[in-house]
């Protein structure tokens, strides 16, 4: 890694602590990932990323506001980037998916507390990761109750916007989130001093929407079997879209979606054509989350499919291009925001109908509905996932798991005997 | 043929050698080494049925400790291993309820003694033969006089799920002076209603097994069948349910 030192230090990080989240993280991911057969090259620049990956990218971030320019920090699929890209701002998803922050998260939470909103709020107290101390805003929603809570205590440290997410999906809650939208254009134009104008909207949609198309174009090349790419790497790719500068991260998903093509073309995979097939449903993976499909894949089935934040709900949706008035294009934005099913709607059948829709498109032989620990909404809900989906006979597990190593072994066994199930 | 099925516990080794339909069963405790144990399982059942270990076709594995059992020459897992056990020593049952000493699992098993839905318990130890452990030591018991041990008629209620929190609400009863008898049968009813609760939600079909280390404990059976509001058959040999299963499987070679 190239010595990144000296803009730790100047951001405040407390070093000791962070060379030792440094030391693990290059061999977890040479476990995980540098083990596996036959990578698409297209992931060259993945690994680069994650080599670096409190370099890199937080050297453009700085670079950015050395020039002027302002980062905000993000939590959730509904805050919508294409307002900070067009006014010249970096959005930048900032959700914690490592057990290295847990702890801090702990000092402040209570211990029923879900582990990605642990890691997220340790890792800004406890000053180990850039991509927290950088930001200039953080942007917050009123989605669970435990972020809403959690954004309370991080408000002591860093400026903080919160966006009103509504609870359901009525026409006056899609106006209410337009306005939404247009008090977070304020927000935004008032820390940046930039003015957001149809036209720079206009564009910053497009960017945004060229990512989304790229990520499907990489998603729509697992509908293949054999599968061209492993869920592992899909999924590395998704988790670094979130902060990544989103034209390079097009155009890295396009290369890469490419050479998938050609792989399905001359019928190459990374899994046999007739290794099972498995979806995920359920809460986010922020990296380094890598556990489950860790453990699905090392067991000889592939994943194919995230029905995720760090998937699906991330990129399916795209925003209408065709408004030309920003009125317009808030009102196309709100409309491709609420689109995206999670469980803290009431009711979020739609989100079932995504799932039984993906299994068919994607040609799973079964779903793992999983859930972070504590996480009340996506537990509550699999019930219903699972009952809908047994009527279909659709084989499907419900895990709920943490960010530790302590259950390994346990989830092993459930996974490798639903496995067996499904192989019969 | 012979073959050999090894299910290696948490706390116990079991092996199934069958030599042409002959069974000879053992065990050991797994102690701190799960290669050990199943070598010594292996070499005590060549031994008691006086077979050489040439003979052996195949070696199936099973248990939370098959990861480290190089003899395998397949593993499997002990859910479809007990179903396959339970679908020998009592064909009728729909379920199995089986509590280990890390993990309680309920299996529901289709005519021909295949999985058709399971569930296990996530991370805690709640409802397993640990839970038991920690209770018995704080107790001053060891775990395998629970059983005899339990009151149901002064049963007092443990209300802690959580094992840390039960055990010291156990010490808070005994300092009070209440029966160790009626403390016990509170515990067999904590570790009875959990599991219930988990077969519930996976749904039961009867006939219902109860297999695993615990269920030689009479107090967990009594407690499961009050809590489920069903009998639960016990097989006597239903510590060595996963071994047979892993046995009858290395013999289909499946
Ligand atoms: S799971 Fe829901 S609350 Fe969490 S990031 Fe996704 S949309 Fe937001
Ligand atoms: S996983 Fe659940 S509890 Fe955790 S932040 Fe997301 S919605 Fe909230």
């Amino acid at each position: 890694m190239a010595d990144y030192q000296q803009m730790w230090t100047d951001l405040g990080m407390d070093l000791e602590k962070h060379d030792v989240l440094c030391e693990v993280l290059p061999e977890a991911f040479g476990g995980v990932y540098l083990t596996q057969q036959n990578r698409p090259k297209g992931m060259d620049f993945y690994d680069f990323v994650v080599s670096e990956i409190h370099g890199v990218r937080p050297a453009e971030m700085i670079q950015h506001q050395k020039e002027g320019g302002k980062v905000f920090g993000t939590f959730c699929v509904y805050v919508p980037d294409e307002v900070v890209f067009a006014a010249g701002g970096i959005a930048a998803g900032l959700c914690g998916g490592s057990q290295f922050w847990v702890s801090g998260g702990e000092k402040v939470l209570p211990a029923n507390t879900c582990p990605l909103i642990k890691a997220s709020v340790g890792a800004r107290l406890d000053k180990t990761c850039p991509f927290f101390l950088i930001p200039d805003m953080y942007v917050g929603e009123t989605t669970c109750d435990g972020k809403k809570k959690a954004w309370e205590i991080l408000a002591g440290e860093v400026p903080f916007h919160i966006i009103d997410i509504p609870q359901m999906k009525r026409d006056r809650d899609i106006a209410a989130f337009e306005a939404e939208i247009k008090d977070f254009i304020a927000v935004v134009e008032k820390v940046t001093g930039n003015k957001i104008t149809a036209e720079s909207l206009g564009e910053a949609i497009k960017l945004i929407n060229n990512k989304r198309r790229a990520l499907q174009r990489v998603y729509n090349a697992r509908k293949a079997s054999p599968v061209p790419i492993s869920g592992k790497d899909a999924l590395l790719v998704t988790q670094i879209n979130f902060y990544d500068d989103p034209a390079r991260a097009a155009e890295m998903a396009n290369n890469l979606a490419d050479e998938l093509e050609q792989r399905i073309n001359s019928g190459s995979g990374v899994f046999p054509d007739n290794a099972l097939r498995i979806m995920i449903s359920g809460t986010p993976m922020a990296i380094p989350n890598w556990k489950l499909h860790h453990i699905v894949e090392s067991l000889g089935a592939a994943v194919v499919v995230e029905e995720s934040c760090t998937g699906t709900r991330y990129f399916e949706n795209l925003v209408d291009e065709s408004a030309t008035t920003l009125d317009g294009q808030i009102r196309a934005l709100a409309e491709r925001y609420m689109k995206t099913n999670c469980a803290c709607f009431t009711p979020n059948t739609a989100r079932i109908d995504d799932i039984v829709r993906l299994a068919d498109e994607y040609k799973v032989d079964g779903i793992i509905d999983t859930n972070l620990q504590f996480c009340n909404i996506y537990s509550t809900e699999s019930y219903q996932v699972k009952q809908a989906l047994t009527e279909r006979n659709q084989p499907i597990m419900h895990i709920e798991t943490d960010y530790s190593e302590q259950d390994f072994e346990q989830l092993r066994t459930r996974v490798e005997a639903f496995l067996e199930m499904l192989r019969k | 043929m012979v073959v050999i099925g090894v299910d290696i516990g948490s706390v116990a080794t079991k092996g199934i050698l069958i030599s042409d339909g002959v069974q000879h069963k053992t065990i050991f405790p797994t102690g701190w080494s799960p290669r050990d144990a199943s070598d010594a399982v292996i070499a005590q059942l060549l031994h008691q049925s006086g077979i050489e270990g040439q003979r052996v076709t195949r070696i199936f594995g099973t248990g939370y400790g098959r990861v480290a059992f190089d003899q395998a020459d397949k593993t499997v897992t002990e859910i479809k291993c007990h179903a396959r056990g339970i679908a020998e020593l009592l064909p009728e049952v729909r379920t199995i309820i089986d509590i280990g000493g890390q993990d309680s699992k309920v299996i529901r098993i289709g005519e021909r003694g295949q999985v058709v839905d399971f569930s296990m318990n996530d991370k805690c130890a709640a409802g397993t033969g640990r839970f038991l452990q920690v209770m018995a030591t704080a107790l001053g018991l060891d775990v395998s006089e629970l059983g005899a041990a339990e009151d149901p008629a002064q049963r007092l209620p443990i209300s802690s799920m959580c094992t840390v929190f039960a055990e010291s609400e156990i010490i808070g009863l005994m300092a009070k002076g209440n029966p160790k008898g009626g403390i016990v049968a509170g515990l067999h009813q904590s570790v009875g209603k959990r599991v219930a609760a988990m077969a519930k939600r996976l749904g039961i079909k009867e006939p219902i097994a109860f297999t695993g280390g615990v269920a030689i404990n009479q107090g967990v059976k009594r407690a499961l069948e009050e809590e489920l509001g069903a009998p639960v058959m016990v097989s006597e040999a239903c510590q060595y349910t996963g071994a047979l299963g892993a046995a009858l499987l290395a013999l289909e070679n499946v």
